[in-house]
């Protein structure tokens, strides 16, 4: 027990004397957090517009007072000819222009149709739709007023409840996929770096020499950085919850319970990266290119795993983080139960079982 | 109880088609300085690393401390000190939290560690210092602290991997009164080296060439076998022969 204690205090000493790892360690989260919740927001917003009423009557006129008055958009250019769309277009000055044809109150009242043009910056596609798709709102939304003066004979409404997100926030998303790359980055790759380190510095020799046990030099290797990941939970729940009125709406305990799960998922990746590699470069190196380059494209986090093609699908299979991913939206943000997330548990825990049996009889053969 | 406190038989050890240690059978006396000589590559280094547990030997016997290296080697661990040759210290971390690291991870209880630490840091003068980093302290200080920290749970045998390395003679030589009180506490000494002055302060000497042990008995009756005014001779006299070329 004692080799145990000095072991991790020695381990404290080396994170706390760094400045630099320390930032990584309890700054970088907080950052993360704050850069995705406020800065890297896909939510729109006050999009600027442009434009081009060619007919400048009572009908364009109404149209245009209700896309201003939508808190998606705002007005900024107002065109008298084509050219200074493209012109508006190319300086990004609006990222979406309407074109209003000329009689457009004549035509609606005499055709009984009209045709508005909707111009947008495809150079960001997800963007572009979702433009398109708010400012057709906008349109149907005037065309319904106008319709209430006469009854349709037929009519389908829909009646759209946004499940478990009613505000379409992005905080629902991004949350657990911060929360699966920062404990990611500090339990597999903070880990990996400091067994590498001692076998650069050649302590790893004299402690392979002593009568430590090689379960007791994983265990104090892991600690620490179990305890730093656990705390940095609590802060990105924290921040979640308190700045980002994220709440969660599952159990608390299963929440820490999944992530105690996921943080030794990591750390047993550490180890087993920590068996590759004797530099602290390639191991720092591994964990990015090898952790978190799959964790960004293939957990789901950043790309729907559904739209991949399907060998992309199979191999997210493999990725822990994708699984890690699935059950804390369920938890937090549906509010399920561990009666509806046992599986993904379950195959987290074997990948879990899996990386540690490997790492621990390839880390046996490092003593022989 | 035997007098002899390493015995080795036909030891040898294969990286792949390589022969780094090619069945060596040599003993070490109790209370001993046995000095394990060999140019760069003759394999010395591989040697001790079977004789303290890192690697498995691929053939062979041997027995440390009276426990079999391939049964026993918890036991073997627990009576043995290392230090290796770039001394091993942690750097960034002040000379009281290495001394409580290495006392701890050799089994000492909390109370034998401040006991031990203070009567280490008195012996060594760095009382004053215990707060300061090791990356602080000059390389003569880092070595005896080193070597201190072998040394420090009493073992029965150190071994020393070129403890010597990139330090100045005077440095080595107060160094080698650091290794005499261990030897006069009953410590067997096994020391690796390649510097030849420091040969002639051990009790026997073993010289390795191409991974077999070319000569081994006192420096005195070696001297007088192969007829030459120091080791240095010898040495270049038995080196000369050797296929191998430093690594």
């Amino acid at each position: 027990m004692q080799q145990f204690w000095v072991f991790v205090r020695k381990e404290f000493y080396h994170i706390f004397r760094d400045k630099k790892s320390l930032l990584i360690i309890f700054a970088l989260p907080i950052a993360q957090m704050l850069i995705f919740g406020f800065a890297l927001t896909n939510e729109i917003k006050n999009t600027q517009i442009g434009v081009l009423d060619n007919a400048n009557d009572e009908a364009s006129l109404i149209l245009i007072a209700q896309l201003e008055a939508s808190k998606y958009f705002e007005i900024s250019n107002t065109f008298t000819n084509p050219d200074e769309i493209d012109a508006a277009f190319k300086a990004d000055k609006i990222k979406l222009a309407i074109v209003i044809p000329p009689n457009f109150k004549s035509e609606l009242a005499h055709n009984n149709s009209a045709r508005i043009q909707l111009l947008a910056d495809a150079t960001d596609p997800n963007t572009a739709t979702t433009l398109e798709v708010y400012a057709s709102a906008v349109i149907r939304d005037y065309q319904n007023t106008i319709n209430n003066n006469f009854k349709l004979p037929y009519s389908i409404s829909t009646e759209i409840r946004m499940l478990y997100n009613p505000q379409l926030k992005g905080a629902y998303l991004f949350v657990p996929g911060v929360m699966g790359m920062i404990l990611l980055l500090i339990s597999a790759m903070m880990t990996s770096i400091s067994i590498v380190r001692e076998k650069e510095l050649n302590t790893m020799e004299i402690i392979l020499a002593s009568p430590l046990k090689p379960m007791v030099l994983i265990l104090s290797k892991a600690v620490p950085y179990m305890v730093i990941s656990l705390i940095n939970v609590s802060t990105i729940l924290l921040i979640s919850v308190t700045l980002l009125d994220l709440p969660i709406n599952g159990s608390i305990w299963l929440v820490f319970g999944v992530c105690f799960l996921f943080i030794t998922t990591a750390l047993s990746l550490g180890l087993m990266i920590s068996n590759i590699t004797d530099s602290q470069q390639t191991a720092m190196f591994i964990s990015l290119m090898g952790l978190m380059l799959p964790t960004l494209i293939l957990s789901g986090f950043m790309f729907p795993i559904e739209n991949m093609p399907v060998p992309m699908q199979i191999l997210s299979n493999i990725v822990p983080t994708k699984w890690f991913f699935i059950i804390i939206k369920d938890v937090m943000i549906k509010g399920l139960g561990f009666s509806s997330v046992w599986r993904e548990i379950l195959i987290l825990a074997g990948m879990t079982a899996f990386f540690l049996i490997i790492s621990w009889k390839k880390f046996k053969m490092r003593l022989a | 109880m035997t007098d002899k406190v390493i015995i080795t038989e036909n030891l040898t050890k294969k990286f792949g088609d390589f022969t780094a240690v090619d069945g060596i059978s040599f003993h070490v006396n109790k209370g001993e300085i046995f000095g394990f000589l060999g140019a760069n590559g003759a394999g010395k280094t591989t040697a001790m690393k079977m004789l303290i547990g890192i690697w498995e030997p691929t053939s062979g016997k041997a027995e440390v401390a009276g426990y079999d290296i391939y049964r026993d080697m918890e036991n073997i661990k627990k009576s043995i000190g290392y230090m290796s040759q770039r001394f091993s210290l942690y750097e960034d971390i002040p000379v009281i939290e290495n001394i409580r690291f290495f006392g701890g991870i050799y089994g000492l209880s909390r109370a034998e560690i401040k006991e031990k630490s203070a009567a280490l840091l008195h012996k060594l003068n760095l009382t004053a210092e215990s707060k300061t980093l090791v990356s602080a302290l000059p390389l003569g200080w880092k070595q005896k602290l080193a070597f201190s920290l072998a040394i420090i749970h009493q073992p029965k045998i150190v071994f020393l991997d070129e403890p010597t390395g990139g330090v100045d003679p005077i440095t080595r030589r107060k160094f080698w009164e650091l290794i005499y009180d261990a030897a006069n506490e009953g410590v067997t000494v096994f020391v690796t080296t390649h510097y030849m002055d420091e040969a002639e302060y051990c009790d026997r000497i073993s010289i390795m060439v191409d991974g077999r042990i070319a000569a081994l008995d006192t420096p005195a009756a070696l001297k007088k076998q192969f007829n030459a005014e120091n080791i240095d001779q010898i040495f270049t006299h038995l080196a000369r022969g050797a296929k191998r070329t430093a690594d």
